[in-house]
């Protein structure tokens, strides 16, 4: 695949373009839900799909249990569903169809059945979400064998992972989007690609610590390295994209490369995704580490409204920064 | 009833039973065969038998941790049931499912959950795929009682008649009275409706209650609500009622008369006391052999004969299942992902 043309579009933009191809190019997706940039301002740029292929989506009542178990099986009989389901908060109505459901039907059935459903979720700290519309449950799913869990950072990467997950994918996924990605924007290229899973990319080269981010935290560490440059710290951004499949190798070679790792996501600490991370770096990797490992989440605290107390818990630009001064002084 | 389905019948009911009372045997030597509790549909093999007669091989059905029966009656090996009940690599699901989940892909049972009402929305999203390919193929949920307790079955109630999905949702209230298997009220479990059947009747789907020691009445309700999904009606709801075996002790079953004897058929006082009763009012399988001997169908050499070529099938089905060696451990980790 060559791609020459970009175009500059909302990371919102491109995920209501993928969803418009998708549906205009398989027959067998079906969505239930479709709000998929939810009540962010960029809520609009979705209207025109949604007519587009009214067809085939259905507006379900609020059942996120049954939903969502409709869709697994919906997807076992040769369907491709996409499940909207807002606030990624709600799937934890769905967990025992999501993990004790879909993750097995694969390895109970000695790989003779296959599930490809989507369950597109909105996550994160999104401004006054309160605590129970703030949630990250990228650590749970991470944790649930059989399933793939897809965190986009960009709108380049939201497009491509989303139209692989829907038109090629054999395996149930989480598909992660951050709430206050919806407005950025960035180069998305022209025409219909897609970016298959288990393919981190390095979104920012540097010699001296890797920053190894997921999601909205990549933009965060972009700019955590562009300020830890000038203090002549060149940090390497890398973003998994995917956890599960997980591009070990791409992480390794830069943790090999500059011996410092931060490793950030917008999850509670505790067995959280850094943790994850870091306990995988640090199992493959210990010999090429020169300093400790440092995790940037969010404590394991309910997030509350107050802005003040919320934004003293965003694993911000300034948290990662400091992460990565405290270890590169080594 | 031509003799010959009725016969049919009768033997897929006892190749249930026969299968079933060889898992307590398993069970009760000991040696690890079934490691963990497991549970029988002894009592049930009409609902499975009747029900499952009406659908084609292509046709779905989804079921529970009380698969066994149906996974037989849809025309699954009982040697390769066995071996998945007691976790060995010529399983349907190569050892990974156990006794909770036997499935076979092949013949329509795609996926079976041990969660109580796990399998409702499943069904349902195979009725889904049907209806959006204007297809013909019927699926078909068993489920026993307990389901309508979990939160999932209303959900799942709702959104099957909004959506008016081919669907036939059979559910299975194992503890009813004999007296109480004809008529409105069905005190179950720990729920708060004097009818079951009222639940689905609230969302205004349509509703039948049928006697689910009756295989031939179970075949009759079933087919008729067969054709009717494959015209693209539904959803459809089965209240069918059993009366407990009294061997179905939980969840560690114990054969509290012995195996069945069929000649209990036409001399029921030889049938030891804790199972008499229940033998004589509720018993599907011998219930419906002196139903063919009544009628002329069959003989007690008949009888005999067939359920020595049974037993033979399940012998034979046992010896496949032992000497099916257990899984490789190497395949631990394969096929989580497709």
């Amino acid at each position: 695949m060559s791609i020459t043309e970009t175009r500059t579009l909302k990371f919102a933009e491109a995920l209501a373009e993928a969803v418009d191809e998708i549906m205009a190019e398989d027959p067998r997706v079906l969505l239930i839900g479709a709000r998929f940039t939810g009540h962010t301002p960029s809520a609009p740029v979705m209207e025109p799909v949604i007519r587009r292929h009214a067809a085939r989506i259905i507006w379900p009542p609020i059942a996120e249990l049954a939903y969502c178990g409709i869709a697994i099986g919906a997807a076992m009989e040769g369907l491709r569903p996409i499940v909207e389901m807002s606030t990624s908060t709600f799937s934890y109505e769905a967990i025992p169809q999501i993990v004790n459901e879909a993750g097995l039907i694969s390895s109970m059935s000695n790989g003779r059945v296959g599930a490809p459903v989507i369950f597109h979720m909105l996550y994160g700290i999104r401004g006054a979400g309160g605590p129970q519309h703030s949630g990250s449950p990228q650590p749970w799913y991470w944790n649930s064998p059989g399933l793939q869990v897809a965190m986009p950072s960009c709108a380049a990467d939201v497009k491509g992972l989303l139209r692989w997950a829907a038109l090629r994918s054999a395996n149930p996924t989480v598909f992660l989007d951050h709430q206050q990605l919806m407005e950025l924007e960035g180069p998305v290229p022209e025409g219909a690609y897609e970016i298959p899973f288990g393919q981190a990319e390095v979104k920012r080269p540097g010699r001296d610590v890797t920053i190894v981010a997921t999601s909205i935290q990549v933009s965060r560490a972009l700019l955590a390295a562009e300020r830890l440059a000038r203090d002549g710290i060149e940090a390497e951004v890398v973003d998994p994209r995917t956890l599960e499949p997980l591009d070990r190798e791409t992480i390794f070679a830069s943790v090999r490369k500059t011996g410092r790792v931060v490793v950030t996501d917008e999850s509670h600490d505790r067995c959280g995704v850094a943790a994850g991370l870091a306990a995988i770096i640090a199992d493959e990797c210990f010999a090429a580490l020169r300093a400790p490992i440092r995790r940037v989440g969010i404590p394991a605290v309910p997030i509350p409204y107050a802005e003040s107390l919320e934004r003293a818990l965003v694993p911000d630009v300034d948290r990662i920064v400091a992460a990565a001064r405290s270890i590169a002084a080594n | 009833m031509p003799p010959e389905l009725a016969l049919r019948f009768l033997r897929t009911m006892l190749r249930i039973r026969r299968l079933e009372e060889r898992c307590v045997h398993f069970a009760e030597q000991g040696d690890g065969l079934i490691r963990a509790h497991y549970h029988l549909s002894i009592g049930q093999e009409a609902a499975a038998t009747g029900a499952c007669a009406a659908l084609f091989t292509t046709d779905r059905v989804f079921t529970t941790h009380r698969n066994h029966g149906h996974v037989v009656a849809k025309g699954g090996d009982p040697g390769r049931v066995l071996a998945e009940i007691i976790g060995r690599s010529g399983g349907y699901l190569g050892g990974r499912g156990g006794t909770f989940h036997v499935a076979a892909p092949d013949l329509g049972i795609l996926h079976t959950s041990a969660i109580v009402g796990g399998c409702l929305p499943l069904a349902a999203g195979s009725a889904l795929a049907t209806q959006r390919r204007r297809g013909q193929r019927v699926t078909l949920v068993f489920f026993g009682d307990g389901t309508m307790e979990e939160g999932v079955f209303a959900e799942t109630m709702n959104i099957a008649q909004l959506w008016k999905l081919p669907l036939i949702f059979y559910m299975e209230n194992n503890s009813v009275s004999p007296l109480e298997r004809a008529g409105r009220g069905s005190p179950t479990s720990a729920h708060a409706a004097t009818a079951l059947s009222d639940v689905p009747r609230a969302f205004g789907i349509d509703t039948s209650v049928v006697d689910g020691t009756d295989v031939e009445a179970v075949h009759a309700l079933v087919r008729r609500l067969v054709e009717r999904v494959r015209f693209g009606l539904g959803p459809f709801f089965v209240e069918s009622r059993t009366t407990r075996w009294p061997g179905n002790y939980g969840s560690f079953p114990k054969l509290v008369g012995g195996d069945t004897d069929i000649s209990w058929a036409w001399d029921l006082a030889a049938a030891p006391d804790p199972v008499r009763a229940w033998t004589a009012e509720s018993d599907p399988v011998i219930g419906y052999a002196a139903k063919l001997l009544w009628r002329g169908a069959t003989d007690p050499d008949g009888l005999r004969a067939l359920d020595a070529a049974v037993r033979a099938e399940i012998d034979d089905a046992a010896r496949f299942a032992l000497g099916s060696p257990p899984p490789d451990a190497a395949e631990a980790l394969t096929h989580v992902y497709n």
